[in-house]
């Protein structure tokens, strides 16, 4: 070993953990990619909030929409949540939530405790609607454009950053900065 | 069909990379020199189905064909021409191939230069540049192929993203990366010289034009990216350390640094493997900033993991290009001795400060950026890393390396004693310091305590810098154009120092509340308030302020902020009004209504601010000066040059 060496050893290293970094999520990986630049699945649920009127896809058309899918069993959505109520302040996009293979009263008390972030919320207890969305694991965020076309996939607890990086300029198309 | 002829002509182009690599490296290799013939032809026509590809793509925007992927996601039928053509680098797939043809264009300009070098060392370069363009051709056809077809095609397109609808950013990125993939030449020098197991004198003087071109359109594109988020952004802010801008930043301080060290081994014989290295590391960071920007990756390792073929891939071909060259400087780095040597206190001795010191800034902004990424892989939680991380550390570098910039272009070669030197530097600091301390505290009665100090630093640069070009003009000598490049690169740092130090010191910010007709004074302007009208846009409506802002009188501008309110989404937002006046820049923010007419309005002055930009564009012309110096153009193979006859000639 001398000291020519030590460059290629230090680069082996930082690859090696690229490569980790690669190897570390590539099923969910994997499913992120196809919905990307395509149309949103249809779906039509009960809503979990409003036992008259149910969530379908086409009702959401013409306008932005946060598709957020998470359940009561997910401890990643109890973190998220914050930044979920943060989007709702901000006002600028919606969020519809999908209750994922998750019982429903359980699924309002923690609305209860924790506040409301959705504008409405399906209920899919078979988890048909989440297969047809490519869920991997929640939480998982689709941003939709007024044309019903998946723009943006976020995999795992919204963030601010991914909240100002991605997900606000897609929508208003200017950088998040200017306010 | 032309799409499809486009693919065609990639797939040709992939091919002809291979033989070029094939016929540069095996012919040298084994001494073939038909092999080695058939090079030169392999560029040239890899060049043309380069070139035919891309005019198939630009066809394709310009047609508006929403048949084809790439075109229906960023362009739309009521784009302007203009962005039609820039959308072609807007996303990932269109980026790679501008990479792609700007590295043929960057080869077939060291193929008709390679007539001065060994035919074997020519050959060599060409290889290696064959097979840096083979992997990019092999990544985007594999991957990120721009010609797949939609069907049934897109009514319309996507459009472009917005915030690339801008001169600014349409001509930024094929700047930036001209200057990114000009380091690819410098690494297939290093690597021809690697592989040859031998570097002389002439092999530094062959590399250096190539490497200053590339430094200096990297210079020019950082500049013109900076120049664009403070006018689109608003709110004034030239540099974020953002990844994006790090991922450009870091090629060019170790770029900085392989300039300077080739001159070394150029003028000297010395530092030999390192400069070496430096090459490779330029290139290595270059790529880096190509993939991980495309790509995503310093966003998050997962958008990384997004595509896991294109991540894997990226690696796979990082592994290959950086890691080959690295083993290879592992293998061959130790036989290149250099006898001769020098003094501290000698040029060699502070350009050797000059390297390490820049290499340590990199190395700290590398860390800051790649940090949140590495926590992220480990799962060790987020980390957010920002100004507070890279301010201190980047300062930590750069003050001492200007500190000593000055001394270093005044040190003899070889020989460690300054002589009369000294006095010139004493004289020239006690100027520097009065004058610095002068604006400071005289026109400016306030500031931080590293104030004064950078701008002594600054000015004495600036002065030194002059010493001996002022000199020898009184006493009616020529310079060659290398020391006249190098001095005026060294002023637009010694300029871009003062205006940082201004802007970040000197800056005023007050927040007024205004009745129409009152006027406000700050930093040296007069702002008349006339009041609040409603303003109607295309999608918003909005208030729109008018403020008459004058300087002693004579009327500088008529500035109106305005507060919007965009109708779909019910989004308020502020537009900046932003003017420019003798380097000074105003910017107007439009607060709250405090009811009865009276406003509340945000007024920011910052003192030089254009100076920043127009620094770094004087940079680049010093560093385009000094590429064009004759000394590179009439230096012909095999004439071996004494390191001593050189030994008191600055460069």
């Amino acid at each position: 070993m001398n000291r020519f060496m030590l460059p290629l050893g230090i680069f082996v290293l930082l690859a090696v953990v690229l490569a980790l970094g690669i190897r570390h999520s590539p099923e969910k990986g994997l499913i992120a990619s196809p919905l990307l630049g395509k149309p949103a699945p249809q779906f039509s649920l009960p809503s979990l909030t409003d036992p008259v009127r149910p969530v379908r896809s086409q009702d959401l058309k013409g306008h932005w929409y946060l598709f957020n899918v998470w359940g009561t069993w997910c401890a990643e959505c109890r973190a998220e949540h914050e930044m979920l109520l943060q989007v709702r302040r901000a006002g600028v996009v919606p969020l519809i939530g999908l209750d994922w293979k998750d019982d429903d009263a359980q699924a309002r008390e923690w609305l209860q405790q924790l506040g409301d972030p959705y504008q409405s919320i399906a209920v899919d207890r078979s988890g048909r609607t989440a297969i047809d969305w490519g869920v991997y694991g929640a939480p998982e965020t689709f941003l939709v454009s007024p044309q019903g076309i998946v723009v943006y996939k976020h995999i795992g607890a919204l963030t601010e950053e991914v909240w100002t990086r991605q997900i606000l300029p897609r929508v208003t198309g200017s950088p998040a900065t200017r306010s | 069909m032309l799409p499809e002829l486009g693919h065609f002509a990639l797939i040709l182009a992939l091919l002809l990379a291979a033989l070029q690599a094939f016929f540069g490296i095996g012919g040298a290799a084994l001494g073939r020199e038909r092999w080695m013939a058939a090079v030169t032809p392999a560029v040239a026509g890899q060049a043309v189905m380069v070139a035919t590809a891309v005019a198939c793509l630009i066809a394709a925007f310009v047609s508006d064909d929403f048949s084809v992927v790439y075109v229906a996601e960023n362009s739309n039928t009521a784009l302007p021409l203009f962005y039609r053509v820039s959308a072609l680098w807007g996303a990932h797939e269109g980026s790679l191939l501008l990479w792609i043809m700007l590295l043929a264009g960057w080869t077939v300009a060291v193929a008709i230069g390679a007539s001065r070098l060994p035919a074997r060392f020519a050959a060599r370069v060409l290889g290696v540049l064959g097979v840096v363009s083979f992997g990019f051709l092999l990544f985007t056809l594999a991957t990120s192929n721009p010609f797949v077809r939609l069907d049934p095609p897109a009514p319309d397109g996507r459009d472009l993203n917005p915030i690339l609808q801008d001169p600014g950013l349409a001509i930024h990125p094929p700047i930036l990366y001209t200057g990114y993939v000009g380091f690819a030449v410098a690494f297939a020098f290093a690597s021809a010289a690697m592989l040859e197991g031998r570097l002389d004198q002439n092999w530094a003087r062959w590399t250096r034009p190539w490497t200053t071109s590339a430094w200096a359109f990297l210079t020019c594109g950082i500049a013109l990216g900076s120049f664009w988020a403070y006018y689109e952004l608003g709110w004034g802010g030239f540099w974020f350390w953002d990844p994006v801008e790090n991922a450009s930043f870091m090629p060019w301080l170790v770029g900085t640094a392989l300039v300077h060290s080739l001159a070394v081994t150029d003028k000297r014989g010395l530092f030999k493997s390192w400069t070496l290295l430096l090459a490779i590391l330029a290139f290595s960071l270059s790529l880096l900033g190509t993939f991980l920007v495309r790509s995503g990756v310093l966003v998050s390792v997962h958008s990384f993991a997004a595509d896991p073929t294109r991540g894997i891939f990226i690696l796979a071909f990082l592994v290959v290009m950086i890691g080959g060259a690295l083993a290879l400087y592992a293998w061959r780095a130790p036989l290149l001795k250099s006898t001769a040597g020098f003094e501290l206190g000698a040029r060699e001795s502070f350009l050797l400060f000059n390297n390490v010191l820049l290499v340590i800034a990199a190395a700290t902004v590398f860390a800051g950026t790649l940090a949140p990424l590495i926590s992220d892989a480990l799962k060790l939680g987020t980390l957010s890393v920002g100004p507070p991380y890279f301010n201190p550390t980047f300062m930590l570098s750069m003050l001492p390396l200007l500190a000593l910039l000055s001394v270093g272009i005044h040190a003899n070669w070889k020989r460690g004693r300054l002589g009369d030197k000294a006095r010139t530097l004493l004289y020239t600091f006690v100027a520097a310091a009065v004058l610095a301390c002068g604006v400071v505290f005289g026109l400016y009665s306030h500031g931080h305590i590293l104030t004064p100090i950078a701008m002594t630093l600054g000015i004495w640069i600036l002065l030194s810098s002059l010493v001996d070009p002022v000199d020898r003009w009184r006493r009616g000598l020529s310079m060659s154009r290398g020391v006249l490049g190098m001095t005026i690169a060294h002023i637009g740092l010694a300029l871009a120092v003062i205006a940082l130090t201004a802007v970040q010191s000197f800056t005023v910010e007050r927040d007024v509340a205004l009745a129409p007709g009152d006027t406000a004074s700050v930093g040296g302007y007069e702002f008349r308030f006339q009041g609040v009208r409603p303003v109607e846009g295309a999608n918003f409506d909005a208030m729109g302020a008018t403020l008459v802002v004058t300087r002693g009188g004579r009327q500088v501008a008529v500035m109106q902020p305005q507060k919007r309110r965009y109708w779909v989404q019910q989004q308020v937002t502020s537009e900046t009004a932003i003017r420019f006046d003798r380097g000074n820049n105003i910017l107007l923010a439009l607060g709250e209504d405090l009811g009865a007419g009276r406003w509340s309005v945000r007024v920011q002055i910052r003192p030089l601010v254009s100076l920043i930009w127009i620094a770094a564009f004087i940079m680049a012309v010093g560093g385009a000066l000094a590429a064009s110096d004759r000394r590179y153009r009439t230096a012909r193979a095999g004439a071996p040059e004494p390191a001593t006859a050189t030994a008191r000639q600055p460069g």
